[in-house]
């Protein structure tokens, strides 16, 4: 390399994808106490061919190996599964972070005492409202107070730094600034991130995704409150909005520098594709590098990507086209508009759409699902679950 | 950049090669940093191996606009704590 020859951006060069994800998204089981109607993997029932514990600890070795330095762990609830903890000290001990997501069941006092005490172990709270009636809604009856006892819990255990987690929805944009001042009164950091319509996200999208108004007060909002916000770099797609482009990766990082690891060891493009058009191959065989490294899918995706329609678009340099996931599971072109372009060309290719919607992969949302918490009503708390089948079946 | 000091690679820091130079992740503040090339990469492996910053540019032999943008890079790396200053 000589001292004249121009370094391509970053993100040029994570388009040839990395020696291994930057972003791995791991989901230890779709067993799940909540049955949240936006969920991304149609999680509620643990599924009997989820990686055992030992397989888990082989592909954490094949990890600390590769140097994926923390790895997102999620489900379902995690915490749900009986090896959970044994599962977080054995990465820990092996050097690969656990950033985990969970709906805050089993984060006790005690347990949070253990995760502030433990380096190297991050914790998510999601909370999808600031309010029991805006949050209960989408993720069941429970759930808020759910979150907000692990929250204190964690804060009183002096845990630093953990999250709370937002996915933004047509009733919970106008409460950003509520979100805020409840992470602020934990010590906690924000993260909000986008609803994709994916999972059980694909039936409640056209209610809940924001409107083209709350995605310019959401946008207006990220640029105001700066980098302070953590957004999993989910928004850029926003970024044709304003002169001012949104902190993080504007790129869609799928096979390329994110991939998912499902709870049965399937492995996919990305934590919002779970079906069989993005799926790589699995983690039983030759292993998780095999996939990563040799998977023709993520092959396809590291080679230059076509902005078909898009391409002619002033703003394609700044929204790169959106979101694959966002695209597929609302029926349009790949290489089309995401859903929700902000120039108005989603919603005019959603209107001319026509066909079947795809269904996403392995559906393990428990049946007789529980009843929808209407928003406006008072919340009746209505012991409606007895009938389930219980998500811990078979997790002792 | 104290071009007398030495520096050295903060042991909580390690680096993963990629196509574009290295992937830098800080164990301590869990950073992750990007060395955009690889003789840079090589350069920070070895800039403990050197009595000083001085010693370990001149071992290099890069031109001054090179030059300049490696002290660039080792700065804020020096910010994030990828680098410290050793004894």
């Amino acid at each position: 390399m000589t001292a004249t020859l121009p370094i391509p951006a970053l993100v040029e060069q994570f388009k040839h994808g990395l020696e291994a994800p930057i972003c791995l998204t791991w989901e230890w089981t779709y067993a799940c106490n909540l049955a949240c109607t936006h969920c991304l993997s149609s999680s509620g029932r643990r599924d009997p061919d989820e990686l055992s514990t030992e397989e888990i600890k082989t592909v954490i070795d094949e990890l600390e190996r590769m140097q994926v330095f923390y790895v997102n762990v999620g489900g379902g609830e995690p915490t749900v599964r009986p090896d959970f903890w044994e599962l977080l000290d054995y990465a820990v001990a092996h050097h690969v972070g656990i950033k985990f997501s969970t709906n805050g069941v089993k984060i006790t006092p005690q347990r949070a005492k253990q995760l502030a005490s433990t380096d190297y172990v991050d914790v998510q709270i999601s909370l999808d409202g600031a309010t029991r009636e805006v949050n209960d809604a989408v993720r069941g009856p429970g759930s808020y107070d759910l979150a907000t006892r692990a929250l204190a819990n964690l804060a009183e255990a002096g845990m630093k730094d953990f999250k709370i987690s937002v996915v933004m929805t047509r009733h919970n944009i106008g409460q950003l600034d509520e979100f805020k001042r409840i992470a602020d009164g934990f010590g906690a950091q924000l993260r909000i991130t986008r609803l994709r319509p994916s999972g059980r996200g694909a039936d409640v999208w056209d209610e809940l995704h924001p409107t083209a108004a709350q995605q310019l007060e959401l946008y207006d909002w990220l640029v105001a409150n700066g980098d302070k916000i953590l957004t999993g770099d989910s928004f850029f797609h926003l970024n044709a909005l304003g002169s001012t482009s949104l902190p993080g990766l504007n790129l869609c990082g799928a096979g390329r520098v994110v991939c998912l690891i499902d709870p049965v060891g399937d492995v996919y493009a990305c934590p919002f594709a779970i079906h069989d058009v993005f799926k790589a191959g699995n983690v039983r065989g030759r292993g998780f590098g095999a996939v990563w490294r040799d998977s023709e899918l993520f092959a396809d995706l590291r080679r230059p990507q076509t902005g078909g329609a898009c391409t002619s678009c002033p703003a394609f340099d700044s929204c790169q086209g959106g979101c694959m996931a966002a695209k597929f599971f609302t029926g349009l072109p790949l290489d089309g508009p995401d859903p929700e372009c902000v120039k108005g060309h989603g919603e005019q290719a959603l209107s001319t759409r026509d066909g079947a919607l795809p269904k996403p992969g392995g559906d393990h949302s428990r049946t007789g699902a529980r009843k929808s918490v209407s928003l406006g009503l008072p919340s009746v708390r209505v012991p409606d679950r007895a009938c389930d089948t219980s998500p811990l079946a078979g997790l002792g | 950049m104290d071009l007398d000091k030495h520096y050295r690679l903060n042991p909580r820091v390690a680096l993963r090669p990629e196509p574009f130079g290295a992937l830098a992740y800080h164990f301590g503040n869990r950073k992750l940093s990007f060395l955009k090339a690889p003789d840079l990469v090589e350069f920070v492996r070895e800039l403990g191996g050197h009595p000083s910053l001085r010693a370990a540019l001149g071992a290099s032999e890069l031109s001054e606009t090179r030059r300049a943008g490696y002290l660039k890079a080792l700065e804020s790396l020096v910010a994030t704590d990828m680098i410290v200053e050793g004894t």
